[in-house]
């Protein structure tokens, strides 16, 4: 990337990730600059562009930056990536640069990666599954190509094991696809980036993808950057190379975190929690880079993780993701400690546009059916559960202690499957009707009865 | 005027040498013109909210001050649109920029070429006041566009008047009037944050029949009223928006998509134009102009959408026709005016919000009502309003809800643990209220059943019980109660599961005419005091659990709408019967 514009050494003021410069003529809004100091080279982006002064927020932090022997570059361009093909295979920092120590890619193009909102009208409604291979997405919660769907995690919870396992097991059923990841983390540890990296290298799901890795200790400012970079490089595979891209991104809580402190850092109006009040909307300018275009083949399925604060989901963070997503997927903590591994609370998971994903032609007939059935007879062994805390289980009638035997087979069979178990749709549906099985079959109000004589095994 | 710019950033911009400017005067921005509006103004410095995104704009860059406010274009061709926040139609921005919405295109909202087949209402010589109508264009199959003399021109003789086929910018009539002759053009230009006039508020008294069984019996909706739908993410206020858009008897829908998804819009945009209308059997997408401003899109362009809207359901109005608008969603718009306020370093109210969130919410829900318009002869046109809430954390004491519930005289409140027990509309019928009750009444008497207020009332009264009884099931066990309370148990049950639970995706069930609301809560609250008749009379609560009854009870809401009378009937016989029989022993 050529960079070359006007050079200044004019900082006034220093706040935070902030700098002052004055004196400056024709900066852009939002452009790159180029910091040195000392020797050393930052960038930035001019965050407001006033007459003779721009404030500039720096990726990597103002520390060791002074007023006198700093100089500032103004690039006259927003913040761009170069994008190839040769991009599959690689990892990344947050801002694009390659860390794997091989050269960068050359790029095939140059594109801001802020990209520009889809037109509603250019939209094409998602409707062809993912197959992840865990049966509590797959069957109950299905992914389907052009959706946003989180995973709504806690602390201490595996939600990266799980991530890594969908990374590793999504496939495009039916005709031969071309598929990519793009894993993107934000100031994830260390030693999780080393997890994903050795995962993704010993199972060969490397080969597909682009890693993005903006750690812990990387500079705040990035983390901002990391999922547009992502983004950017995934609309390209999808709408130039017509692949069918998943987009995975975590930890979108220390997104937020990022943001408000850079919110903070501007001395901003703090909206709940001291975010900022854009948030909302600069979540959606995330989120909403998923989804598909009309009479292009590929796809944009994206799913974010975030740790909610005290698994509390009405915290800012996952609140408006989850008016900005279609539907989530929980992980339980109850569950963890029971040993269930992956931890999906099916109860409170939802995948908003799984209806025109399933059925006949794409997963199975069956399946709405079966899923809604499995739904109502989990519901109501739970339900029974806390029934029997109360009255014992010998005030059950046969009917319900059957309910509630369900409920326990349900979470160690269905929900239950091994870390590299991946179940094709077909295995995830018979497995739902073995289970079925044991309920009477004038129980399962909820299936035709056509389907019943076919799957029903009792 | 030219003015430069001072600052920019995120939407909002200074600019100086703006001398003579106004406020709310659209102006064009920076050497690429992207269109704003003047929000502050201080000697000649303007503070101006840009609409489009404003990356690279420049201090020093020009900007042109058109005069105007924002206005929208009013004419023929509106129908089956769909257009962003400041009516630029969508599928013009495509075929200009591509699949992603760039910066600075500039696309006129009707389109300039097409010609309209323009049939007289007056003869010359006539007189005409502000409000009449001049002419008429078929502008969809279904729906009759009047070309009105505007309100600008209070009144004056007509000189010239002829048929035939015109473009928007044609002139189609010569109006002589005191301050000389105007031309009258089939379109009108009308600033967005300016009320259309009228002549006098009317009281709401005819129901808007939505189909949706919750909604049109239980807490009603009037033609020209004000309600609310606030409700936590997966509650369903997307499917409940969308309900009413597809199903309200009104004659035109103006649906606007504020900050929300853009699969949502691209599901409208599919799902309209195959959907028929149940009273004209047309295509919904006819009568319907959709807003999209995903949440992705300029955020001020946001803040505009809801006026855009409300502006063209106005113009519609003025024809003298039943308007129904459904914002979703008015947090995003408060939120729009939040961010907007915080760039202006204004001093913050509650979370954040502008001190003067309640006044622009009440402002824009006052231009919702039934009204006489303007014109020589008495006509009445209508807007309902119906916005959607999405208060943090489903927490209904935020400010966005709260300053709503102060207007709107509707509230249909979504609950998430309806909608986790998949309880759909999530409607909490104990927390939502309808202050048109006693408004519509008198049409439901009129035009369903002199008994209508009772039954829905006995209804009410029998969910309250089921609640209270609950708290003691809570303790003791379903079981230990008296057999009455358990029959009133199963009453409410059937009302809940049979009545307010609706499938929206459902072939039949997603539409109920209001005579099938009508007639099912009757035969259950029939079957209710029949269940009651029996215990009474010693029969034992556990003969009444399976009754063949109930099944048919359960499948009336899917009994196709020409056919229900005759087996609604039919299962009132058959339950007689059967609880006669048991009575019998």
């Amino acid at each position: 990337m050529k960079m070359e514009g006007m050079k200044y050494s004019t900082v006034s003021e220093i706040a935070g990730p902030l700098i002052i410069v004055e004196g400056v003529k024709e900066v852009g809004y939002g452009e790159i600059v180029k910091i040195e100091s000392h020797g050393e080279e930052r960038m930035g982006q001019v965050l407001e562009a006033a007459e003779g002064k721009a404030v500039i927020q720096v990726f990597e932090g103002t520390r060791g930056l002074d007023t006198k022997a700093t100089s500032v570059t103004f690039t006259g361009k927003p913040m761009e990536i170069g994008v190839s093909m040769e991009m599959l295979g690689r990892i990344f920092d947050g801002k694009g640069m390659p860390i794997d120590g091989a050269p960068s890619p050359i790029p095939e193009d140059i594109r801001n990666v802020n990209g520009f909102p889809m037109n509603p009208s250019a939209r094409e409604y998602p409707r062809d599954p993912i197959q992840t291979g865990i049966s509590t997405i797959d069957g109950m919660n299905t992914l389907v190509r052009g959706q946003k769907l989180p995973i709504f995690s806690g602390a201490g919870l595996p939600h990266n094991e799980l991530a890594a396992q969908i990374a590793r097991q999504a496939k495009v059923t039916g005709q031969e696809e071309e598929f990519a990841v793009i894993f993107c983390a934000m100031g994830i540890t260390a030693e999780e980036a080393d997890f994903f990296m050795r995962d993704f290298e010993e199972t060969g799901a490397i080969e597909r993808s682009v890693l993005f890795l903006n750690l812990a200790n990387s500079p705040v400012i990035e983390r901002l950057i990391a999922p547009k970079v992502a983004l950017t490089t995934a609309e390209y595979l999808a709408f130039d190379k017509g692949m069918h891209v998943l987009v995975i991104l975590t930890d979108m809580t220390n997104y937020a975190e990022a943001l408000r402190e850079i919110s903070a850092a501007r001395e901003e109006v703090p909206g709940r929690r001291g975010y900022p009040g854009y948030m909302y909307t600069d979540l959606a300018q995330i989120y909403e880079r998923a989804g598909r275009i009309q009479g292009k083949k590929g796809t944009i399925t994206q799913i974010p993780i975030l740790t909610m604060p005290d698994d509390d989901i009405t915290h800012p963070i996952p609140d408006l993701t989850g008016y900005i997503t279609e539907g989530q997927i929980v992980l339980s903590r109850e569950l963890h400690h029971k040993g269930i591994y992956p931890p999906v609370a099916v109860l409170p998971s939802l995948s908003r546009l799984m209806a025109e994903g399933i059925g006949k032609g794409k997963t199975r007939e069956d399946h709405h059916q079966l899923s809604n059935q499995l739904y109502a007879a989990y519901a109501e062994g739970c339900d029974l559960r806390d029934l029997v805390a109360v009255v014992g289980e010998e005030a059950l009638t046969e009917r319900d202690k059957k309910f509630l035997e369900f409920a326990d087979e349900f979470e160690e069979r269905f929900v239950k499957q091994g870390r590299d178990e991946d179940r094709t749709f077909e295995e995830t549906l018979n497995l739902g009707w073995e289970l079925l099985s044991m309920l009477p079959k004038a129980e399962l109000k909820k299936i035709d009865d056509k389907y019943i004589e076919k799957y029903y095994r009792g | 005027m030219k003015g430069k710019i001072v600052s920019v950033a995120g939407p909002v911009v200074k600019a100086k040498g703006m001398k003579g400017a106004k406020m709310y005067d659209l102006v064009k921005v920076g050497e690429e013109e992207l269109v704003g509006e003047i929000i502050e103004l201080k000697e000649d410095r303007a503070t101006i909210q840009v609409y489009e995104d404003t990356t690279g704009l420049k201090p020093g860059e020009p900007v042109i001050n058109t005069g105007m406010p924002l206005a929208v274009e009013l004419g023929p061709g509106l129908l089956a649109s769909i257009y962003d926040g400041i009516q630029r139609p969508l599928p013009k921005i495509m075929e200009k920029a591509g699949d992603f919405i760039t910066r600075g295109i500039e696309v006129h909202a009707l389109d300039r070429k097409k010609k309209w087949e323009f049939i007289p209402k007056v003869k010359e010589k006539e007189k005409v006041k502000a409000g009449d109508i001049i002419g008429v264009v078929k502008e969809t199959p279904i729906v009759e566009h009047r070309i009105l003399v505007p309100p600008e021109i209070e009144e004056g003789v007509v000189e010239s008047v002829e048929e035939g086929k015109y473009k928007v910018e044609d002139t189609v009539a010569i109006i002589k009037t005191k301050e000389g002759k105007k031309e009258i053009k089939m379109m009108q230009k009308w600033p967005v944050r300016k009320q259309r006039p009228f002549k006098q508020k009317l009281p709401p008294t005819i129901p808007l029949i939505t189909g949706q069984r919750v909604f049109d019996t239980f807490f009603p909706m009037a033609k020209g009223g004000t309600g609310a739908i606030p409700g936590g993410f997966g509650t369903g206020k997307t499917v409940s928006q969308h309900q009413l858009a597809r199903w309200s008897d009104a004659d035109i829908v103006v649906y606007i998509g504020c900050g929300e998804r853009g699969n949502e819009m691209t599901e409208v945009l599919r799902d309209f134009p195959k959907l028929k209308d149940p009273k004209t059997g047309h295509p919904l997408m006819e009568r319907t102009i959709l807003i999209a401003n995903t949440s992705n899109m300029p955020v001020a362009a946001r803040e505009a959408s809801i006026y855009t809207g409300i502006t063209l359901a106005e113009y519609y109005r003025d024809m003298g026709y039943d308007v129904a608008l459904m914002a979703d969603s008015t947090s995003r718009w408060a939120e729009a005016l939040r961010e907007i306020s915080g760039r202006l370093e204004e001093m913050p109210g509650e979370e954040g919000y502008p001190a003067y969130l309640a006044s622009r919410l009440a402002e824009f829900y006052e231009r919702a009502g039934r009204v006489k318009v303007l014109g020589s002869k008495d006509r009445e046109g209508s807007i309902s309003i119906v916005g959607a809430v999405s208060p943090p954390g489903g927490d209904f004491s935020e400010p966005v809800t709260q300053n709503t519930l102060r207007i709107v005289k509707v509230f249909w409140a979504l609950d998430s643990d309806l909608a986790d027990r998949r309880h759909f509309p999530a409607v909490n019928w104990l927390r939502s209220y309808s202050l048109y009750l006693d408004r519509v009444k008198e049409w439901w008497e009129e035009n369903v059943g002199k008994d209508w207020l009772d039954l829905r009332n006995e209804a009410m009264a029998l969910l309250q019980k089921e609640d209270e009884l609950q708290e003691i099931i809570r303790l003791v066990g379903p079981d230990a109660l008296p057999p009455l309370d358990r029959v009133v148990l199963e009453g409410a049950r059937i009302i809940r599961e049979d009545f307010l639970q609706q499938n929206a995706y459902h072939e039949i069930d997603t539409y109920c005419p209001y005579k099938k609301q009508y007639e099912m809560l009757r035969i259950m609250l029939k079957f209710y005091h029949l269940m009651r008749e029996a215990v009474e009379k010693g029969v034992d609560f556990e003969k009444l659990k399976n009754l063949k009854a109930k099944e048919a009870i359960a499948r009336m809401a899917t009994t196709p709408n020409d056919e229900y009378e005759e087996r609604f009937k039919q299962i009132e016989k058959e339950m007689e019967e059967e609880i006669k029989r048991l009575m019998r022993g």
